[in-house]
């Protein structure tokens, strides 16, 4: 079993972030093996930004799908370059705070969580990711939530007081995730 | 012993640290720069020394200065900054200095482009810089692979005193995956490696002038040179048995894909997906690019054998020179290639692969 997962977005969104948080709970707390490839040129905040996650009960192949099982696209660029990469039967995670364009496909299943407005409503637009990372893992279960969060609060061990917020974001995009199983 | 998460630059840079390497100098490019970022935090801990110099050049040569020294000493840089630091590694090797570094490379020629490309295979095989001299050349396929082959390429260096290039490639320098870091040396080992090279290097010698070290990157003697030369090339010779390859399925392979590094991490994912649908293919991956396995290509059932494919991310193609010196003509050849920082695809791969074998 083999999961393709490509993330993308503009940066400064916590795309790497929120792949790396994922990569590194598979690693800290599970058998399975994985990767984890950051994809950007000469771009700040504001480029765009992509990075892929494959997790596998064997060993990883190509550390960047060429197709993907999963993807999560945090703006509009991202959904016309990267869905034509999304298997058929594949998982489409959309930030449809900013991500208005129409789906083109119809073979793919979509989950949408508006999460920038979400992240602003917690007061800090900085948890768009950590929401997301929840309606992922939530709807696929590709790692325990528990595992994921484990990470997560190992890695803000050094800001603790940004915990709660963190705790809270997270388990909004557990709910989402679930809810549209 | 618990694994743990390391983007392959930090995990290269820790390797060597274990390794017992407590010298550092580099220049900073992309897709390298997590090296001596790492080393610069991580020397000091441990009583190393670390130096972004103002140059690649200045760098090179403070790390032949420090080798010299007797002291387990690593640049690294990626493809333009190791063309600027070759001539550093040709004195290196005429000195017999021992000295480990790594090649990140990028796209080429020039400048190039900062994504990850295999264009360099020639300038690391055949010649690193002026006067034709060989080094062990190490080429991982994992950020696991890079840590074992950095920590081993100390060994290497300093039994050879010659330099070991390590030639990833920007997408192991920069991806993230679960590793096992090998044994930290004590500082016993590692002042006992110091001690080992006392006869040649210079770590003082209380004024016994007549038997004082002397770093020579070459000879004034005609004489002397040549036997320089006869000397080196009979320990190239004897790397022979340090050759490491991985043969993947070869057996009863009609086509037997070819590749090295990331490439042929994609060719093996392919090897298994294309099994599964009936297609016997194989795959041979050197993992010293040199010396080289010629001898894998002996192998290859060259009765049922179609084609060899060769896979790089390098156009034109370099390392199919190798290749085609171990199939010695036995079967036809067929190049998979791209280049200027573009990726190896599975599917570029498996289209290569079912153009020969559906014909």
């Amino acid at each position: 079993m083999e999961t393709n997962l490509c993330v993308a977005g503009f940066g400064g969104q916590g795309v790497m972030t929120l792949g790396k948080f994922l990569a590194s709970a598979t690693c800290d707390s599970t058998d399975k093996n994985v990767t984890f490839f950051p994809s950007y040129g000469a771009e700040q905040r504001g480029g765009t930004a992509n990075c892929y996650v494959v997790i596998s009960d064997e060993m990883v192949g190509a550390p960047l799908g060429d197709v993907m099982d999963d993807l999560i696209v945090m703006n509009g660029p991202s959904l016309q370059k990267f869905l034509p990469k999304l298997k058929k039967g594949g998982n489409l995670f959309i930030n449809s705070s900013i991500v208005s364009d129409d789906i083109e496909r119809d073979d793919v299943k979509v989950v949408k969580a508006p999460v920038t407005e979400l992240a602003l409503e917690m007061g800090n637009a900085k948890v768009l990711n950590v929401i997301m990372l929840g309606v992922y893992v939530g709807y696929t279960e590709v790692v325990s939530p528990e595992v994921v969060w484990g990470t997560i609060e190992h890695k803000l061990a050094k800001k603790a007081k940004l915990l709660p917020l963190n705790k809270a974001a997270f388990e909004k995009g557990l709910e989402i995730g679930r809810s549209q199983k | 012993m618990a694994r743990v998460l390391m983007k392959g630059c930090e995990a290269i840079a820790e390797a060597a640290v274990r390794a017992g390497c407590r010298f550092f100098a580099g220049y900073p490019i992309t897709p390298q720069n997590e090296i001596p970022e790492y080393f610069a935090r991580r020397l000091p801990q441990v009583g190393g020394n670390f130096v972004q110099g103002e140059s690649e050049v200045a760098s090179v040569n403070m790390v032949y200065g420090a080798a010299s020294a007797g002291t387990r000493a690593m640049t690294s840089s990626s493809s333009p900054g190791i063309a600027l630091k070759s001539e550093g590694i040709s004195y290196c090797a005429a000195a017999r200095i021992p000295i480990v570094y790594a090649n990140i490379s990028r796209g080429g020629p020039g400048v190039g482009a900062i994504q990850p490309a295999q264009q360099d295979y020639f300038q690391a095989t055949k010649a690193s810089g002026n006067g034709g001299f060989r080094m062990m050349v190490l080429a991982p396929a994992t950020v696991q692979e890079a840590v074992d082959l950095t920590y081993k390429a100390f060994d290497y260096a300093d039994r050879d005193m010659n330099p070991v290039l390590i030639l990833a490639d920007g997408v192991i320098g920069t991806m993230m995956e679960p590793v096992e870091l090998p044994e930290m040396k004590s500082e016993e080992e590692i002042a006992a490696i110091k001690e080992n090279k006392k006869a040649w290097a210079c770590i003082g010698h209380e004024l016994d002038y007549a038997n004082r070290s002397w770093i020579q990157p070459g000879q004034w003697d005609t004489v002397k040179m040549q036997q320089w030369n006869e000397a080196a090339a009979k320990m190239y010779d004897s790397w022979e048995k340090d050759i490491m390859v991985e043969e993947y399925m070869i057996e009863d392979a009609e086509l037997v894909m070819t590749a090295y590094g990331i490439s042929a991490r994609i060719c093996k994912s392919v090897v298994d997906m294309l099994r599964k649908e009936g297609y016997k293919v194989g795959l041979i991956r050197p993992i010293t690019v040199s010396p080289f396995p010629y001898g894998s290509y002996d192998k290859i059932n060259y009765d049922v054998c179609k084609a060899v494919l060769d896979v790089e991310m390098s156009i034109p193609a370099q390392f199919i020179e190798d290749v085609a010196m171990g199939v010695k003509d036995r079967c036809k050849i067929e190049a998979c290639l791209c280049s200027g920082g573009n990726i190896m695809s599975r599917e570029a791969v498996i289209e290569a692969v079912k153009k020969i074998l559906d014909k």
